[in-house]
């Protein structure tokens, strides 16, 4: 596998993890894109757009994002893109809300749909 | 490729035991349109019923609008692929239904399906509060998964919205209009002083419940492209996501492309309209790049001098918006971007996730953090369950008397990025 996968949606983790190699990270959706932006200063490439999908990032709690196994001189895109995304996650700021576990699975869906769909595109291509 | 499109004026909807169409007036066979719909195993139940301008009365959780249309001459049927059998559209004859929709509603994911208000402040961002509504509320089969979910309601809107499309095959047009795109060679010669200008439209195509279908197939899976305009005015691109309420393009503005629409109305005076180029916006980064690389080359090897670019949806989108742009500017060709802002409720925030120095001409089609006011209305069509979770509400939303404080994110199509909704300097 040419990838690794960073997440703290316990969906993907559970789904994923028997066939890919994730990180799972015990926190929040910053949380996550701050994993992501580190690996990537140490020379590794992101792969997937930390903003993928609808959900704003103040709504959904889960995040996952894909991240090049192979390292590599540091990647000014892949660390502008984080953090672009990571001040774009902190002006939103974060909307009370009282979801209940139908909506939190909702949103484990709707991640773990979005990784899927940048695996499926990673899976079918050569590029190293 | 020439279309002529005629315009069927509908006055008013009824339900009744027959469906047809008699002096603007639709009557529609409630049972008829229950079997259709029912023929999907996956789908329990469903209500029917009709919200007119002006009426007290809330449609939620939104999931499609789409406007009936039928094809009358020439090859193919609308939604092809889909619906119909795949075919070239674009050409020939079709009726479209004016001054009413099929609305389709049900709990995919709660917390991104829209609000129509009929009247009120809601009313006044939302395009489609002017449309005679005929609402289907889909209840799926215990247990169904959301991806399932949405694709039975998606094609139970299409089938409808054929149905009622297919009444109006013998009925004589109040206006038409006819759209003609000429080959590349002949719209040289024809307008060889005017600037040739070609639409990039984006669409969004990060995965299930975020795709976009053309011609039946999943844009995330297509290389960008040309497609005549009038082909989308036959259906050839249609929607099949469940992405945030107030920037999302349902299946009607697709039919409508507002942009091509405009273009057309230039053609020939100020502009040349060359064609539509579509390309994606998918979440594997290396996509992204393969994709707007793609347009670039098709702008360059079109020989435009100018494109304008519209993107669906906020944050991963606004990247791709940003690549197309770029690459495209650098081959010399201007860029106007129309696109709508999340620049918080205050209005001082930066307004896209993603931004670059060539982007230097962009339109605006509104701030979706702009908060709203909405007041109680007398009827909800649908629930209100789900008010307090939709992008854009808060846990406070839903007061008790009813009305509704949130960001007009809540509006199907109160900032639509192709230019569909009602807020305008004009």
């Amino acid at each position: 596998m040419k990838y690794f996968l960073i997440s703290n949606n316990p969906l993907a983790r559970d789904t994923l993890s028997a066939e890919h190699e994730l990180v799972f990270v015990d926190g929040s959706f910053l949380d996550v894109l701050y994993e992501a932006r580190d690996r990537c200063h140490i020379g590794h490439m992101l792969l997937s757009h930390p903003l993928s999908g609808s959900v704003k990032p103040n709504e959904t709690l889960y995040k996952t994002v894909m991240i090049s196994k192979k390292t590599g001189p540091t990647d000014l895109d892949s660390v502008l893109l984080l953090e672009k995304a990571i001040e774009t996650a902190k002006k939103f700021g974060r909307v009370r809300r009282n979801w209940q576990q139908r909506e939190l699975d909702d949103f484990q869906v709707v991640d773990l749909t979005l990784i899927q769909s940048a695996i499926e595109s990673c899976n079918e291509s050569y590029e190293t | 490729m020439k279309l002529e499109l005629g315009f069927i004026k509908i006055e008013d909807v009824v339900l009744g035991s027959e469906s047809k169409i008699v002096d603007g007036v639709l009557t529609v066979d409630c049972e008829a349109v229950k079997k259709l719909v029912l023929e999907n195993d996956k789908i329990k139940d469903v209500q029917i019923d009709v919200a007119k301008p002006g009426e007290s009365t809330r449609i939620t959780p939104v999931k499609d609008v789409i406007q009936p249309r039928v094809k009358v001459e020439g090859p193919g049927g609308i939604f092809p692929g889909v619906i119909a059998p795949v075919d070239t559209v674009g050409s020939g004859k079709t009726y479209a239904l004016e001054g009413m929709a099929v609305v389709t509603a049900g709990k995919i994911v709660g917390f991104q399906e829209g609000i129509i208000d009929m009247s009120g402040e809601g009313a006044k961002y939302c395009p489609f509060s002017k449309l005679i509504n005929l609402v289907l509320v889909i209840e799926p089969i215990e247990g169904l998964k959301q991806h399932d979910y949405e694709e039975a309601v998606r094609i139970a809107g299409l089938k409808v919205a054929c149905y009622i499309g297919e009444l109006a095959r013998t009925l004589t047009p109040y206006r038409t209009k006819a759209y003609e795109t000429p080959t590349l060679t002949e719209g040289l010669k024809l307008y060889p002083d005017l600037p040739r200008v070609a639409y990039v439209k984006m669409l969004q195509s990060q995965g299930l419940l975020h795709d976009t279908y053309v011609y039946g197939v999943d844009a995330k899976k297509t290389l960008s492209t040309f497609i005549y305009p009038t082909e989308l005015f036959d259906g050839a691109i249609l929607s099949g996501n469940c992405v945030s309420a107030c920037d999302k393009n349902p299946t009607i503005v697709h039919e409508n492309d507002p942009v091509s629409t405009e273009l057309f109305e230039q053609h020939g005076k100020t502009i040349n309209f060359v064609g539509v180029i579509i390309t994606n916006e998918n979440v594997y980064l290396a996509d992204k790049k393969r994709s707007s690389d793609w347009s670039a080359k098709m702008a360059e090897y079109f020989g435009v001098d100018a494109v304008v670019i519209t993107e669906e949806g906020f944050g991963n989108p606004d990247t791709d918006l940003m690549m197309n742009c770029t690459k495209i500017e650098a081959k010399g060709i201007k860029t106007v971007l129309v696109t709508d802002e999340y620049c918080g409720q205050d209005g001082k925030s930066q307004s896209l996730a993603d931004s670059n120095p060539a982007a230097d001409a962009c339109v605006t089609a509104g701030n979706a953090n702009q908060v709203v006011v909405l007041p109680a209305m007398d009827k909800v069509i649908g629930t209100l369950d789900y008010v307090n979770k939709i992008a854009g509400g808060n846990e406070n939303s839903l007061r008790p008397d009813g009305s509704i404080e949130a960001e007009i994110q809540v509006i199907t199509g109160a900032t639509s990025e192709v230019g569909y909704g009602l807020l305008s300097a004009r």
